[in-house]
């Protein structure tokens, strides 16, 4: 079946199974592979991506779901021009990343915590219990809560 | 002013941030086929059958095939002093001895027909006895090698003295559990293989030792290593798990090979839980000697190691927790013996920390037990008997020879950074006022080994004719940031700033030997050896120079702040790093460039001391930690950034093994914790932030003064956290509780010990 998405501001057309989840359409029909899949029990968040500004575990997502939706994944979020997302940033200014694998869907994670919080202050404890989907197994979380409270912070951010 | 030591932010970053790593799974691969495995659903018995057909015949499938299609020799334990008759088929053959075990290899052109059809694969399995308690098995009731006797592999015996605890006032014994868990890197094992035009084999693998891996399929296959190509792209974690080379891998170039076509492996998490090896699987029985007023006399512990079915680095590490048995304390006489079973369970390999932290955990236990008994504080029990700063070089009752320490110094600065007084009267105020939230305090002071396995490493150094340089490391990082690191200490002795420095790792062609990184040992050695290769390009640029110059080598001086040379008192006639570069092209036909290949620098001790706060609520058994303080002394630190980063994923895991996770089979080996919706992998909300600090004693054993920072983390917080909980319900009467102190343990704890406190009242 033909599935439509607009991926990271481009529309892309692909015809896939019909079971074909998200993350699968992502990386193997649009050739995207910064979005990584840690785990088959959607407990993990590496496939962490925006769908119509909000975040969702790709792999419980099925790409006909997506069908005439938008979907953001790490490669979409920097500007063209090159410049850092706020999140993307912070993670760097805060070393909030190792081996690179939980955090394409970590940063989408705090993209969306953050888009989200309304007039709500971001806490610390927010900001954990907003992750508890996304693991990670080399930072022990300290540095991606900074990175996250330092992003919350950024003017761009504020609402 | 030099760099070294700065919080210099990380190289590696802006591609993993903006476009994500390029793992194995990522690599744009030429029409690779899929590979996928059958594994045993069983956790021992005989294969009476194996049916292909329907496999062979479903749609996209290229391939199926079994132990007997393979032609591969079954492989020997790959150190010598493991049991070397107890050898593993790369796929089950005759015999499956744990659930997850290759059984048969399926081909497809795509995952998910690989997937579907390993659905059609009918194995005929004739049950066997399974035995999946450790002590079970070293009853050698039911074997898993018949033919060899005994399930014993290793065994560490240097047997019991009768009178190691004459003249102490007080022995307490405790039986200690240190359980199994997952490594769980986010990554799985993942490996491509194909053929190049020239015949060689082509190899992408997530490890984290690339020539390791070579040497290894070339052992296997039966080729000489000149004809493998290893390359590690990035690689999403391995906290050891991935210093091993598993037989999927090499199964996987078999395939390639067979076929004459590209084929990948990227397995499931579910497959991960079964097939990546396990850590740690100890059951330890301690025992501990003093006076009365505290002062420890002898320790003596008992380790039986779960090696799991197949003996792999797992079943050695009481090798390490022997050397480390007596810990940061002055202990006249102490004994470790230790035996190494098989079980109809994943092989147990290394898992961050590897065998010492197994020791601390028991020492550290001890020491509260202890504590307990004789009614003294467990700090001032510690501060007592910790080994004194000026003893070092000391060794130990198990002969280990710690090179460096100021373990006071550590100590302290952890009691003051937690407020240890106050927390302690905070305490006795919230017990005496009653109420079912119990703070619990709990400690661990430790050290640990680094570089545990003395060997050696490559580095070179090359400059470009354009004035950059490359760096080749025998390390082979996955989330380390040794491209920030080595660049650092080469920028320091070249005066070429970090961006001008190219850090290649990984290609065993491009770095032509190499060891990897485990143990915490890159910076002590690999780093080293970069460094020292920096020092050498440096002298070979100065003779160079001094041939341009018209001037005396011992005049030349390296201007770092430009990257320029000139002769003392001279500066503004000089040459650049390119022009030498260039010089050495032109006159001698090869660059400039230095290559070492260090000698271990033998191991060194890191240490510190660690401080937990947890609260425990006694109605529900749910422990909360507060707050996590860590002071850790690696020597000399290159990039605080960098190590906290160490120590930070360091505590967490500990704090996970401590509090949540195990992996766990039932009575017939069936395993109950085989994804990550049923293990207990700790997630950001189960943590507080950390309090880290550093202390730094150099050690006198490499010229950059480091110790390994790598495992720290783990082995202070695993039993201060363990501590802190037992020691929030201590006055409930309770001793211990094994990890992972969940809930339903706290709370039967709580439940089997109210008699008694009741009793005692």
């Amino acid at each position: 079946m033909d599935v439509t998405i607009t991926l990271n501001g481009s529309d892309v057309t692909h015809d896939v199974e019909p079971r074909t989840l998200l993350v699968h359409y992502i990386r193997e029909a649009a050739g995207l592979t910064g979005t990584n899949i840690g785990c088959d029990t959607t407990s993990c968040g590496a496939c962490t991506v925006l769908l119509d500004g909000t975040s969702v575990k790709s792999c419980t997502v099925l790409a006909a779901q997506a069908d005439g939706s938008r979907v953001t994944t790490i490669e979409g979020l920097a500007e063209t021009d090159g410049t850092l997302h706020p999140v993307q940033r912070a993670f760097h200014e805060h070393h909030g990343l190792q081996c690179g694998y939980c955090t394409p869907g970590m940063v989408m994670a705090i993209v969306s915590l953050i888009a989200e919080r309304g007039e709500h202050e971001l806490t610390e404890a927010d900001i954990r219990l907003g992750l508890e989907g996304n693991l990670c197994r080399c930072t022990g979380y300290h540095n991606i809560v900074e990175a996250a409270m330092a992003a919350a912070r950024a003017p761009e951010l504020r609402s | 002013m030099s760099i070294l030591g700065n919080r210099v932010l990380r190289r590696e970053d802006p591609k993993l941030l903006t476009s994500g790593g390029i793992y194995v799974g990522d690599l744009e691969l030429l029409q690779p086929l899929s590979v996928a495995f059958v594994r045993s659903t069983v956790a021992h018995a005989r294969i009476v059958g194996i049916d292909p057909a329907e496999a062979k015949s479903a749609a996209g499938v290229v391939g199926v095939f079994s132990h007997d299609d393979l032609g591969l020799a079954p492989m020997p334990p790959s150190m010598a002093f493991l049991n070397q008759d107890m050898k593993r088929p790369l796929l089950a053959s005759g015999v499956v001895r744990y659930v997850g075990e290759p059984v048969v290899v399926i081909v497809a052109e795509s995952a998910a027909a690989a997937a579907d059809a390993a659905e059609l694969v009918v194995i005929d399995y004739e049950p066997l006895d399974v035995v999946v308690d450790p002590a079970e098995a070293l009853k050698d009731e039911i074997l898993l090698y018949p033919e060899i006797g005994t399930n014993n592999c290793f065994a560490l015996q240097f047997g019991h003295d009768d009178t190691l605890f004459e003249g102490c006032d007080v022995v307490v014994r405790q039986r200690i559990v240190n359980q199994r868990v997952a490594p769980c890197p986010l990554e799985g094992r993942a490996a491509a293989a194909l053929i190049e035009p020239d015949g060689r084999l082509m190899f992408y693998s997530s490890t984290q030792t690339a020539h390791g891996v070579r040497d290894t399929l070339a052992t296997s296959l039966g080729l000489d290593p000149g004809l493998i190509h290893v390359i590690t792209p990035d690689v999403g974690g391995g906290f050891g798990a991935k210093a091993s080379v598993y037989a999927e891998d090499i199964v996987t170039a078999w395939c390639a090979r067979e076929l004459g076509r590209p084929v990948r492996w990227v397995e499931t998490r579910s497959e991960s839980m079964v097939g990546l090896g396990h850590g740690r699987g100890q059951v330890q029985d301690v025992e501990i000697g003093g006076t009365r007023d505290g002062r420890i006399l002898a320790y003596r512990i008992d380790v039986l190691q779960d090696s799991g079915a197949y003996p792999a680095i797992g079943a050695i590490l009481p090798f390490m927790t022997r050397m480390m048995t007596t810990g940061v304390y002055g202990i006249a006489r102490a004994e470790c013996n230790s035996n190494s079973v098989v079980t109809n369970t994943v092989p147990t390999v290394a898992y961050r920390g590897a065998g010492r932290p197994e020791a601390t955990a028991a020492l550290e236990r001890a020491m509260d037990c202890y504590a307990a008994e004789i009614g003294m504080d467990p700090a001032e029990l510690r501060r007592m008997n910790l080994i004194g700063a000026d003893a070092f070089p000391y060794t130990t009752p198990t002969g280990t020879d710690y090179d460096s320490g100021n373990y006071q110094r550590a100590f302290d600065l952890a009691l003051e950074m937690a407020g240890y007084d106050e927390l302690r009267s905070t305490q006795r105020a919230r017990r005496a006022a009653g109420g079912s939230r119990h703070l619990g305090i709990g400690l661990s002071s430790y050290v640990e080994i680094t570089n545990g396995v003395p060997e050696g490493e490559y580095g070179a150094v090359e400059i470009r004719p354009d004035g950059k340089a490359i760096v080749r490391t025998g390390t082979s990082p996955h989330g380390q940031g040794h491209h920030t690191a080595w660049s650092m200490l080469v920028s320091d002795q070249l005066g070429i700033a970090i961006e001008d420095i190219e850090v290649v790792h990984g290609d065993t062609d491009l770095v032509p030997r190499g060891v990897g990184t485990f143990g915490s040992r890159s910076l002590q050695v690999g780093g080293a050896a970069v460094n020292q290769a920096a020092t050498e390009v440096v002298d070979k640029a100065k003779s160079l120079a001094a041939d341009l110059l018209e001037a005396d080598v011992a005049d030349i001086l390296l201007d770092k702040a430009g990257g320029i040379f000139h002769v003392a008192g001279t500066p503004a006639i000089s040459r650049g790093w390119g022009e030498l570069a260039q010089t050495a092209l032109d006159r001698e036909g090869s660059p400039l460039m230095a290559e070492v290949d260090l000698d271990s620098p033998g191991a060194t001790f890191p240490f510190g001391t660690h401080v937990a706060v947890v609260e425990v609520d006694s109605e529900t058994g749910a422990v909360e930690i507060i707050r996590h303080v860590a002071v850790d002394d690696a020597g000399r630190i290159l990039n605080p950034l960098l190590a906290e980063g160490q120590v930070h994923g360091g505590i967490a895991q500990g704090a996970a093994q401590a509090l949540l996770e195990e992996f766990s089979y039932d009575a017939s080996g069936n395993p109950l914790t085989a994804n990550l919706a049923d293990y207990s992998f700790i997630s950001a909300a189960e943590l507080p932030s950390f309090e880290t600090a550093f202390t730094e004693t150099p050690t006198p054993r490499n010229p950059l003064g480091a110790k390994g920072i790598g495992e720290s983390g783990t082995i202070g917080s695993t039993p201060a956290v363990h501590n802190a909980v037992v020691d929030a319900v201590s006055h409930l009467g309770v001793r211990h509780i094994d990890m992972p102190t969940t809930p339903e343990r706290v709370w039967q704890a709580i439940q089997a010990a109210r008699p008694v406190a009741e009793e005692g009242a």
